[in-house]
């Protein structure tokens, strides 16, 4: 059978990708300590060919998972032949060794795209970009390689069929959740690898920000959609209508977003006005680096959950490892390299950089509160110190004060000035926008439900306060003489990308707010006739029948739902199934998804007498909460397309060349 | 002192005062907001506080389970299989909950000695037995493996299967 060496096929490319990770990583970075250019010219070809040959490895993998080969272990463990093909293809990287392959794959695209799209950068400078690249990437193909390897075969013994992919998994969210968010996590390596370089070159200019800015902020947006992917598949796949926990995994991911947020900002100083720029290094270090971290926790099997697949004490102690040598080796060449290359610039206190200044500090505050609280019960466990969990209420109690506190800052941001500004200035400017903040906000609750809530009040002025300031700002910058069009048009696309991320996050604000004081949970038992009433909602269980999927059979209660007296009808048919493969139960929750509210509806359990325990829910406004995600990463997105990023890739054209080689031969 | 560097150093005793407070504030936080987990070993021995929100685990104890008929009150047996709590629990119980096999619930303890559960996580082990249980055990003096040999003994009796997974469920 020719399909019998695929598995192998895909080791050796592994292999070679390795290897050639290896050449990537040494000889640039020797090239370019010694000047040799031949050397730096290693970087790119072996760039290719790593993806290449990762991409094939990858490729073979997901080719086993199709044809079904349970002679390879992971397959075996992960996939069945009844599932759906595209569960086959996306159960790649739902288990441990498929996802640090992904992972690998990802950061191998990412230099890929480096080594494609920044042909004008000085050529030491790629060289050291890719060569650190390469060296996080052999970090992780040896761990592949060494601890988590996908092809291992399980011969001759091989079983007749999977033990079929985790039910919960075997959903959308994930064929899309797990690569989104390592875009994000691997992205960030950039940024990162920029930063090493600019360190090793010692030309800490702030021409290295304008080159890393387009990759955070598409690694940025990526993280965004990434975890709003994760909790939107944790509101609808685990049954019970919760879209944050504070889990520790969620904190993993979270962690390098907020680090990430403060690095978009300050990297918008040091290109804008050339300063913080020790900090913004330190910032790029410590976000790859917690990006790391999340690595660690959710891959080690520290932490029981969905997503540590295994645990084995090995793979945790090499990504420790790894961990270490990366934040050690960063650091200590910041220590040596940073005061060399720092270089103050003076700022008024009142000023757009002394308020991102601030921005930074809360995010900083945040990330660390946040860490914290998710680290202390490992610490203390391994410590052996006691066996204790932290829960939600910690981190509502820091995480939301300190965001609120974030948000009155960031109002007035967008309408501050570099360098200085007049108080009055900022006061004429924003004091109208601050009133109506606090009286529409003092009235929304009264307006929505009839009765004054404090905690929506707040929320509703946080989200006003960052929204009417750039509103008013909006409206006065696109005055011009030849129309209102003509003055949208005159704004930058990064201006455009700073006012949807921000109204992004009103957006978010206002959902967590809304949905956090208004959500209405009942749990109930229902039989066949059964009426319940839920936030004007009837509910009538009308029927309950068995049915069979693909790989699970269940039971299915159908629920006719009815608004107040109105005379129009739909109905919604929750599921429970039970996969046959591993015998375990699954909530198949029935949704009606709504722009201001969602109705929920999941079974429970069965209890004595043909009835069920049943879960009915509303949730208001729980939309805006991954609407405001999704605005995020577009304001990213669209900073990105900005001209002044353009001109550098215009300078690739043919007329454009000889200007970008006079360049990196004045560098 | 220039303009430059005091400005510097404004910086630098702001940042520190912040972290200061900021980590201050953490740590009251924490100290207040953390959950502290006991087996039903240690419940027995008086280790536990009363009233006060914790974590308990261990296995759902063979034929503890009983449902109110008319409500969605539940009331089982946590057990170690050297001591047992009882829990009662209003509403859904997780997908993976099941005699014989590991339950971590999070709740108070009554004064009567019974744990008021707000939150009830079903979580499956390969070795059948929740670690920290293992760990509670061995620190009681008893040899975990037997009891590890007896829960999985248990579990495949009852029937239930093993899965890598977890599920929770709240009120």
């Amino acid at each position: 059978m020719q399909t019998l060496l695929i598995p192998e096929i895909g080791h050796f490319a592994l292999i070679i990708a390795l290897l050639m990770a290896l050449v990537q990583g040494v000889m640039p970075l020797a090239g370019a300590a010694t000047r040799r250019p031949l050397w730096m010219a290693y970087a790119r070809p072996m760039a290719t060919g790593q993806f290449l040959f990762l991409a094939i490895a990858y490729l073979c993998l997901t080719a086993s998972y199709l044809l079904d080969d349970f002679s390879v272990t992971n397959v075996a463990n992960n996939s069945n032949s009844l599932l759906p093909w595209y569960y086959k293809a996306s159960a790649v990287w739902g288990n441990h060794e498929g996802s640090v392959l992904l992972w690998s794959l990802i950061l191998a695209g990412w230099t890929f795209a480096v080594s494609h799209f920044s042909r004008e950068l000085p050529r030491d400078m790629l060289a050291r970009v890719l060569g650190v690249m390469g060296l996080v990437s052999v970090g992780f193909l040896a761990f592949v390689l060494i601890t988590s390897n996908p092809f291992a075969r399980l011969l001759p013994n091989l079983p007749e069929d999977g033990a079929d992919l985790n039910p919960l998994l075997q959903d959308f969210g994930l064929i899309v959740h797990p690569p989104m968010l390592y875009m994000g996590y691997v992205g960030f390596s950039v940024v990162f690898a920029f930063a090493i370089a600019a360190l090793l070159g010692g030309r800490l200019d702030a021409a290295w920000t304008r080159w890393a800015r387009p990759w955070t902020n598409i690694a940025w947006a990526f993280l965004t959609v990434g975890i709003a992917l994760g909790s939107w598949w944790a509101y609808y796949e685990l049954g019970w209508g919760g879209w944050w926990f504070w889990d520790p995994v969620e904190n993993a991911s979270l962690l390098p977003w907020l680090a990430g947020t403060a690095l978009i900002h300050s990297l918008a100083v040091t290109e804008k006005r050339g300063s913080f720029k020790s900090w913004t290094v330190l910032l790029a270090i410590s976000t790859f680096s917690l990006s790391l971290m999340g690595t660690f926790l959710v891959r080690s099997g520290v932490l029981t959950s969905v997503h540590a697949f295994a645990n084995d004490p090995s793979r945790g102690l090499f990504i420790l490892v790894l961990l270490g040598i990366t934040v050690g080796l960063s650091l200590l060449l910041f220590a040596l390299r940073a005061p060399r290359v720092s270089h103050q610039v003076g700022f008024n206190w009142l000023s757009r950089d002394a308020l991102l200044l601030i921005n930074n500090l809360l995010l900083v505050i945040i990330t660390i509160t946040v860490l914290l609280g998710t680290v202390y019960p490992l610490l203390l466990d391994a410590l052996n110190l006691g066996k204790i969990s932290v829960g939600p209420p910690y981190f509502n109690a820091l995480f939301v004060p300190l965001t609120v506190l974030l948000c009155l800052f960031m109002g007035l941001g967008p309408l501050s000035r570099w360098k200085r500004m007049d108080g009055r200035d900022l006061f004429k400017r924003s004091w109208l926008a601050g009133l109506a903040a606090l009286v529409i906000g003092g009235v929304a609750p009264l307006l929505y439900r009839g009765e004054w809530n404090l905690k929506v009040s707040l929320g509703v002025v946080v989200a006003l306060w960052i929204v009417l300031p750039m509103a008013r700002d909006l409206w006065t910058k696109t005055r011009h003489s030849a129309g209102r069009l003509a003055g949208i048009k005159r704004l930058s696309l990064a201006y455009w990308g700073m006012v949807l991320g921000h109204l992004g996050v009103a957006v978010t604000i206002i959902g967590v707010t809304v949905v956090s004081n208004y959500a209405i949970e009942r749990n109930v038992r229902m039989g066949v006739g059964d009426s319940v009433e839920v936030a004007g909602y009837t509910f009538t269980m009308t029927e309950l029948a068995s049915r069979r999927g693909p790989n699970y059979l269940a039971d299915a209660a159908e629920i006719e739902v009815r608004r107040g007296d109105s005379r129009r009808n739909f109905t919604m048919t929750p599921e429970k199934r039970l996969y046959i493969a591993r015998g375990m139960p699954m909530t198949q929750v029935a949704l009606s998804p709504g722009l201001f509210r969602d109705l929920y509806v999941a079974m429970g359990e069965e209890l004595e007498g043909g009835s069920w325990a049943m879960r009915l829910q509303y949730k208001p406004f729980v939309r805006w909460l991954w609407l405001g995600a999704l605005l995020m990463a577009a304001g990213g997105i669209m900073a990105v397309a900005d001209k002044r990023y353009r001109r550098t890739v215009a300078a690739r054209d043919p007329e454009g060349a000889p200007a970008a080689r006079a360049r990196e031969a004045t560098a | 002192m220039t303009p430059k560097r005091r400005q510097k150093l404004f910086v630098i005793l702001g940042l520190v005062s912040l972290a200061a407070i900021a980590v201050g504030l953490t740590l009251f936080a924490l100290r207040s907001n953390i959950n502290l987990f006991f087996s039903p070993v240690q419940i027995a021995a008086g280790d536990a506080p009363f009233e006060r929100t914790l974590r308990a685990g261990g296995m759902v104890k063979e034929g503890s389970v009983s449902r109110d008929t008319e409500t969605l009150d539940v009331a089982f047996t946590v057990t170690d299989y050297v001591d047992d709590v009882e829990v009662r629990y209003s509403g859904i119980l997780p997908d993976l909950f099941r005699e014989g096999q590991g339950v971590v619930v999070v709740g108070e303890l009554t004064q009567e000695g019974w744990i008021r559960a707000d939150e009830v996580l079903a979580r499956h082990d390969e070795n059948y037995m929740p670690p920290e249980v293992a760990q509670a055990l061995e620190d009681a003096g008893y040899s975990p493996e037997d009891y590890q040999a007896k829960a999985a003994e248990v579990a495949k009796r009852v029937g239930a299967q093993a899965g890598n997974d977890d599920s929770r469920q709240t009120n």
